[in-house]
């Protein structure tokens, strides 16, 4: 059962390449009961839902676009609709928000992290894929200080090295893996009963 | 962590004892982000030295005040959404003599603006009282001015075409430089006045109640009672338009609404 997991929640920041990167990440999380996963990917403010759709085809998980006061249920994959920030409650409901960008960006990464890393802190595992900015990095550096586990896509194999490379910088990652193993990484954890 | 837990909690008592504003079921997460924000602009290491700077200066929770409300709106945000407005709501309005509509938490106005340019588009700009709500004061004051910066127009001016609007969206302002100012026709038809969601009670019998992207702000229990309130406000077979990704599956009164449009969160009050 999910109490030998020692995870309750993972994070996913990734902007561009990121689909490419999705794709391959999300349907190799495979486990039943697979805790909580609520991604944030930069998208232009106008751009159609269809990512979750897209997605929940080609994934074992649920894929759905976040919920304002959705509680999180295990098994599923919540994506940050365009144009909100995407945050998590104190009674670890979804929360959306429309205050202003930050990072020039939202959703932002920064917010989903910082807000996730008060609520799950040392429980939380957060993850940066590939971007051309620095979205995330504070966010990453705020789960780490909270005792949570920190991946970073290697940057060599991402399509834009510069959002790994910032979250590296900011933070001493916990692991640094290629775009392949990540998947299979996160799912490994969820057998894991330290 | 729960130190300053307690240290968020008593600065809201504060503000609300203090000033009558009450933040205290506002979304925590939320809340706790825009707090967080002044906190450190204003350099202080504790939500307890703060509280002792907002309850003694009343310039400083005026500041406070305004970092609590979200005022990032647009006209015709969401064009979708407006151009559904004028297939499902209009033909209802149309029905009656004479409408009111409420515009809750209508920040700078925009919102409003953008539904009195559709009003009178539709020929019904003397057949509708327009009511336009906010508690912030200084916001409303924007609201009812009706000045916009000039590069802010060009996004509006999209949003206008793409809501299906007939006209030309210059027909509706007076340019200079660097703002605009609506048309005084527009503000003539609106009513703005102070009003607290979370304090205040019903507000008369309404046909439409916008009311987007303010609830999301509120927790459950503060929410179900703002819908509570609105529903209490509206008229049988009113409508209640809500922001896009506010969803009423997550409260208690989804019952006593039926849904018109899924995706632009329109909903009707049933008639018992």
């Amino acid at each position: 059962m999910s109490h030998t997991i020692p995870y309750d929640a993972v994070v996913i920041g990734v902007s561009a390449g990121g689909l490419a990167a999705l794709n391959r990440v999300l349907p190799a999380l495979v486990q039943p009961h697979f805790i909580p996963v609520l991604v944030v990917q930069h998208l232009s403010p106008e751009s159609e839902s269809y990512l979750p759709v897209h997605l929940d085809l080609r994934c074992t998980l649920h894929v759905k676009e976040a919920e304002d006061k959705e509680p999180l249920e295990t098994g599923t994959v919540y994506l940050a609709p365009p144009n909100y920030h995407l945050m998590v409650e104190m009674d670890r409901a979804l929360a959306l928000s429309t205050e202003a960008r930050v990072n020039y960006s939202r959703p932002s990464i920064d917010v989903l992290f910082e807000t996730a890393a008060e609520v799950f802190c040392h429980k939380l595992v957060g993850v940066i894929l590939t971007g051309a900015n620095a979205d995330g990095a504070k966010g990453l550096a705020r789960i780490k200080a909270f005792g949570g586990l920190t991946v970073v896509q290697a940057p060599e194999t991402a399509l834009a090295d510069a959002m790994p490379r910032a979250a590296m910088e900011a933070v001493a990652v916990d692991h640094v893996l290629p775009l392949e193993e990540i998947g299979p990484f996160l799912n490994a954890l969820m057998c894991d009963t330290r | 962590m729960e130190n300053e837990r307690l240290e968020i909690h008593l600065l809201l008592e504060a503000i609300y004892l203090k000033y009558g504003y009450d933040f205290r079921r506002y979304a925590a997460t939320h809340t706790k982000r825009r707090l967080e924000h002044r906190r450190k602009m204003a350099d202080f290491s504790n939500f307890s030295q703060m509280q002792h700077r907002v309850i003694h200066d009343t310039d400083f929770f005026e500041t406070l005040l305004l970092d609590l409300s979200i005022n990032v709106t647009e006209m015709f945000r969401d064009p979708w959404f407006y151009k559904r407005v004028r297939e499902v709501v209009f033909p209802y309005l149309k029905t009656y003599p004479f409408a009111k509509i409420w515009h809750a938490g209508c920040s700078a106005g925009q919102e409003v603006y953008s539904m009195g340019i559709f009003l009178e588009e539709e020929g019904m700009g003397d057949r509708v009282q327009i009511y336009a709500t906010d508690f912030n004061e200084l916001i409303l004051q924007k609201a009812k001015d009706g000045i916009y910066s000039m590069d802010l127009i060009r996004e509006y001016t999209a949003n206008y075409q793409k809501a299906g609007g007939r006209r030309s969206f210059s027909d509706y302002y007076t340019a200079d430089y660097e703002s605009v100012i609506m048309k005084r026709s527009l503000k003539e038809k609106v009513l703005f006045s102070s009003h607290n969601l979370v304090t205040d009670g019903a507000f008369g019998e309404m046909n439409v109640i916008f009311c987007r992207n303010v609830l999301i702000y509120f927790n459950r229990e503060l929410q179900d009672r703002v819908l509570t309130l609105f529903l209490d406000s509206l008229c049988p077979g009113g409508f209640l338009c809500l922001g896009s990704k506010e969803s009423l599956k997550f409260s208690g009164v989804a019952h006593r609404l039926e849904i018109v449009s899924e995706r632009e969160k329109i909903y009707r009050k049933k008639r018992v």
